[in-house]
């Protein structure tokens, strides 16, 4: 070859080669890990943990008698350790999966054991360790949201039991529905954080449970009133800091969605503070602290499903409209209903994640600041999506929460006797008092 | 010798330990109790749930004395504890049949 010709042939390998580049690059990148998002990721994990452990411990610690502080803390707790156990086992598989013909519904098996899970294993570009851990710390919380409605007088090994059902037919499930390539995803549905998957499901499972399980012994005469709000009020805060992590982390990346999703959480949070407060000063004649705090939860739950869609002026009307809303569906359930879900997880999870669903719906609009809806996709056709992922969620976690509660009451009873009621679950089935005063 | 029982609001407590340090009494024991008499208790609101509560925080001081000197530690603490308002409180003398000091062993008016 002549030495013309030999540049010639270089120049057009080169130029093949530089053409190819960026499309190698690009190969390559998809499966790289992005280190800003990992790093998120892992922050993320650790604070949606910390709502759990301490954060709802204490909030409902403190709503209950002194008597019983011990009995909530220690429902956490095991549900903590009871759920990281079975997720690693198989509930992750369950949610996160292909399940192949029955994908629609539910995942399958071959993640069982965290199978596959390495070092190295990337969910897009965050290792799939740290996506593993983020949702199971949204499975821990979930069923520990439960324990509100049925506080003060179940049993420890029925709460151990039902939790660990609950965690496999229900919450698995509807993870897959909306999260793991079911069909609520797939219809489209709009759920940034878990408004269906947490809190619907775990509203209504706890007023099923508040049901089944009957009021507390002297419901409604028996003053029952908080024995320690600044308890309550140091868990409400930790749930607020907290739940960025749940909703900007459910960003899963280290970004301008995430940014957002923080800033929306915290207007709503404040918005749904001062909403519920200046309602109740109105109804009542006095701001109290545990309505500001309720009525932060209520806001930072209607958030939770719209934290990745809305804007600014979105999360502001939908905190004031779950401040408002939940304010009134639990006085309605106290005052009128007289349904003991002792620490209203109905009314303020329940209801908040519909009304957040629906609102979702709304305020992803464009024109409203949202981010817009997809190709095709009218306001109302939005809705009427949002409407089926809430209606379903609900209704499967009612039926199925029912039937497990069934369930466990045949092996091993669901309430404890009057008189370890009476006498305070500490005592009774810890053997431990909370305060030694 | 008496027992002197004193329900007193639980903000005149100071007041009425030195109005009786001023006449010479060196010792009391004070108890938190609840009660109430004709002042009405107050309500409280959670998140929808009214309760209305009747006892009210009290405390209660007693005192221990020879005969003679009963009279004047009841003015002391009336005195002392007296607002004018409903709810001042109480006191009850009642008669003691025996006092023993535990680490002497000392009975009766020495043991006081």
């Amino acid at each position: 070859m002549s030495g013309k010709h030999l540049k010639c042939v270089l120049t057009a390998l080169a130029a093949a080669f530089l053409t190819l580049l960026p499309a190698l690059a690009m190969a390559a990148e998809a499966k790289k890990l992005n280190p800003g998002n990992t790093a998120w990721m892992l922050t993320s994990t650790a604070l949606v943990l910390f709502m759990t452990i301490p954060g709802l411990s204490l909030f409902y610690g403190g709503l209950v008698r002194s008597k019983n502080v011990l009995s909530l803390l220690m429902q956490c707790f095991a549900i903590t350790c009871a759920v990281s156990i079975l997720w690693l086992i198989y509930a992750y598989s369950l949610a996160f999966s292909d399940g192949g013909g029955a994908n629609a519904v539910v995942g399958g098996l071959s993640k069982s054991f965290l199978k596959g899970v390495t070092v190295g294993a990337l969910q897009d570009d965050i290792p799939e360790t740290v996506f593993s851990m983020f949702q199971l710390t949204f499975a821990i919380i979930t069923p520990a949201l439960i324990v509100g409605g049925f506080a003060e007088r179940m049993k420890f090994s029925a709460l151990l039991l039902f939790s660990a059902l609950w965690l496999t037919v229900v919450y698995a499930p509807v993870a897959h529905w909306v999260w793991g390539g079911g069909w609520l995803g797939a219809m489209g549905a709009l759920d940034f954080a878990g408004g269906t998957v947490v809190h619907i499901n775990s509203g209504v499972s706890a007023l099923v449970a508040a049901l089944l399980l009957g009021p507390r012994r002297g419901f409604p005469e028996t003053p029952m009133p908080p024995h320690s709000l600044p308890l309550t009020v140091a868990g409400a805060a930790m749930l607020w800091v907290g739940w960025f992590g749940f909703n900007a982390g459910s960003a899963l990346k280290a970004d301008g969605t995430a940014g957002m999703a923080m800033l929306v959480t915290h207007m709503s949070a404040a918005a749904a503070s001062l909403a519920w407060m200046f309602a109740e000063w109105a109804r009542y004649g006095k701001p109290s602290v545990l309505g500001i705090v309720t009525g932060m939860v209520a806001g930072l739950v209607a958030i939770t499903p719209a934290s990745g869609y809305v804007g600014p002026v979105g999360a502001l009307i939908i905190g004031i409209a779950a401040g408002l809303v939940c304010f009134g569906a639990t006085t309605y359930m106290k005052q009128v209903l007289k349904v003991d879900d002792s620490l209203d997880v109905f009314t303020v999870h329940g209801v908040g994640g519909f009304l957040g669903a629906l609102l979702t719906g709304v305020f992803a609009a464009s024109e409203l600041g949202g981010v817009g809806y997809a190709q095709g996709v009218t306001m109302g056709g939005q809705m009427w999506v949002q409407f089926i992922a809430a209606a379903s969620t609900l209704i499967y976690a009612g039926v199925v929460s029912f039937i497990l509660l069934k369930v466990v009451d045949g092996i091993a009873g669901l309430r404890v006797p009057a008189n370890e009621e009476l006498e305070g679950l500490d005592l009774t089935l810890h053997n431990e008092t909370g305060y030694d005063i | 010798m008496r027992l002197i029982t004193a329900i007193i609001k639980p903000f005149k407590l100071d007041e009425v330990k030195e109005a009786l340090h001023e006449i010479g009494i060196q010792g009391m024991t004070v108890t938190e109790v609840k009660g109430f008499g004709r002042q009405k208790g107050h309500t409280e609101l959670y998140r929808g749930s009214e309760y209305v509560v009747d006892f009210l925080p009290k405390i209660k001081i007693e005192v221990l004395c020879e005969d003679a000197k009963a009279p004047s530690i009841v003015d002391a603490i009336r005195g002392a504890a007296r607002t004018g308002e409903i709810g001042d409180g109480k006191i009850f003398v009642t008669p003691v049949g025996e006092v023993i000091r535990i680490r002497t062993g000392e009975r009766g008016e020495e043991a006081i």
